[in-house]
């Protein structure tokens, strides 16, 4: 199980190849789901807003069902870029192109703010992130296996504001997994939340993107976090990519591990040395 | 120990009823002193009749039919003004709260009317309606458009953009965005505004059956003060409380229905 897993988690090699490559495949047993990630291509990328030029050309490949996660300072465009990907800002040069022909259901997006409706009972929350299919008989249902997916089936019926943070968000995700989405943006999705369920949500995350098989991109502030679950870590600094980490640890990772902590201080240093420079 | 439970138990059952009438010691206690004041002459009848007098006049007028009548007359009248100037209102505030353009057109033109006292028009609205119904429509519905119309448009204008942005990427269309985000999120600024509404319905429609009427609550108020009945006076006035207190009432219930979900409306 643990060699298997190692051999498929060179990244860097996957890097280049189309998704219907043999390591691939082998990515996606491990993953023990239905071949539901999107490779994502992006070339040339730049956005500005006003003369404040945020994404100066930004060219990445994520394979089909790989976890990413970018890391930066706060304004280095890591959040401009989620949003780009996400389709919710219009690009002003350069492309991202996915492998496949892109359903809006296929792009899901979980923010820091859990962004429920509070007139609405938790499952019709959930519901909404059928997008289309809202109206479809079998909506009640899908929603309700998604809200087990979380581990809140019980809170089916009750209003957003009785929740905890940790509970919002978690129904949060629920929304964002009920469509079976192929790309899942999560911009900085725990931010919010104490240390402890912060650990928790990692650990619900990382199963629930190991159980779907989606491809991940996580932008997030905590390197720690970064290393924790990803398979490859993308520094941003001044709108370009500046470094692209692969984060060779088998899962399930050990928090505190030497490997990821040996990870992280470099990454921290990095971003910290950038920091002396300016 | 059995005694103690069989004390205790229905008493758990009779607290709730008890304190729902809490809210009506002080008037029954205003009440209460006031027949005793009008009794023992230390407020003469003149200058205030004692509530036992009151009531009988309340009582005289509901045999002949007059009192019931002239309720009818200035319940309709309020309730079709604040209908047709709540709509109207509502209309305007959903508009210029979604249409930038809309809002351009005519919000500027509002607002100067907002700033007229709508009662100033009273000898306008004489003359041009004289002293029939569609006058005292007129003011109330023009009273009453104000609120809704402001709070309204608040209401949607303070709509989180973040949830807005939510039901927009989740692919709502406008329609579905309206009645699954907008409407909900401007609800208790709505609300808010039929509050205001329904405060200044009954002030307009007492000065207009005051000034110019031929039958309602106003101008029973009118004619008794003509005949020197001031009981009846009295009555008009205690009338007019109780029909706001109802209409207050009305509108807490809806609220309770309609927003069940904002916590303020939760109980625990």
């Amino acid at each position: 199980m643990q060699t298997a897993l190692r051999t498929s988690l060179p990244e860097t090699d996957l890097a280049g190849r189309a998704s219907f490559a043999p390591h691939a495949r082998v990515v996606r047993e491990e993953h023990s789901a239905p071949a539901t990630g999107l490779p994502l291509s992006i070339r040339g990328l730049r956005k500005s807003f006003g003369d404040n030029e945020v994404l100066r050309g930004i060219d990445l490949h994520i394979p089909a069902g790989q976890f990413v996660a970018i890391v930066g300072k706060s304004g280095c465009g890591k959040s401009t870029l989620l949003r780009l990907i996400a389709g919710l800002d219009k690009i002003d040069a350069g492309s991202i192109s996915f492998g496949d022909q892109v359903q809006p259901e296929d792009i899901r997006v979980m923010f820091q703010e859990p962004r429920l409706l509070p007139w609405a009972r938790v499952l019709a929350n959930v519901e909404v992130g059928l997008g289309r299919d809202r109206a479809s008989k079998d909506a009640h249902a899908r929603a309700e296996q998604a809200l087990i997916e979380v581990g809140l089936a019980d809170k089916r019926d009750q209003w957003p504001s009785v929740l905890s943070g940790g509970q919002k968000q978690r129904v949060a995700l629920g929304r964002a997994l009920v469509s079976r989405p192929r790309v899942l943006a999560f911009d900085e999705p725990l931010g919010a939340l104490d240390a402890l369920t912060r650990i928790s949500m990692q650990r619900l995350l990382e199963r629930v993107w190991r159980d779907q098989g989606f491809t991940a991109i996580l932008v997030t502030h905590d390197v720690a976090e970064a290393v924790a679950l990803a398979d490859r870590v993308l520094v941003i600094e001044e709108g370009r990519i500046a470094h692209d980490v692969t984060v060779n640890v088998p899962r399930p990772r050990e928090r505190g591990s030497v490997e990821l902590a040996g990870l992280e201080g470099s990454i921290l240093s990095h971003l910290l040395s950038a920091d002396d420079r300016t | 120990m059995s005694l103690i439970d069989s004390v205790s138990f229905p008493r758990s059952f009779r607290l709730p009823r008890v304190d729902s009438l809490v809210q009506w010691i002080v008037p029954l206690a205003i009440i209460v002193i006031w027949q005793i004041a009008s009794i023992t002459g230390f407020v003469p009848t003149r200058v205030l009749p004692a509530p036992s007098d009151v009531a009988l006049a309340g009582w005289k007028l509901l045999l002949s039919g007059e009192l019931l009548r002239n309720i009818w007359v200035s319940f309709w009248r309020a309730s079709i003004g604040f209908l047709i100037g709540g709509s109207i209102g509502f209309a305007f505030g959903l508009a210029n709260g979604l249409s930038q353009l809309s809002a351009k057109l005519t919000d500027t033109t509002l607002q100067m009317v907002r700033n007229v006292p709508h009662l100033a028009l009273i000898p306008l609205v004489i003359l041009w309606f004289g002293i029939d119904e569609s006058a005292k429509l007129f003011l109330v519905a023009l009273g009453v458009f104000f609120p809704i119309y402001l709070n309204t448009l608040h209401g949607i204008r303070t709509v989180d953009p973040q949830l807005i942005e939510m039901g927009r990427i989740y692919g709502m269309s406008d329609g579905e965005l309206f009645r699954r985000v907008i409407f909900p999120g401007a609800l208790p600024s709505i609300f808010v505004g039929i509050r205001f509404a329904l405060g200044i319905m009954w002030l307009t429609l007492i000065v207009a059956e005051t000034i110019a009427a031929s039958s309602g609550l106003g101008y029973m108020a009118m004619q008794a003060r003509e005949f020197m009945l001031i009981d009846v006076v009295v009555l008009s006035i205690l009338i007019y409380a109780l029909l706001g207190k109802l209409a207050d009432s009305a509108s807490r219930v809806l609220e309770r229905l309609t927003l069940s979900w904002h916590p303020a409306f939760q109980k625990n």
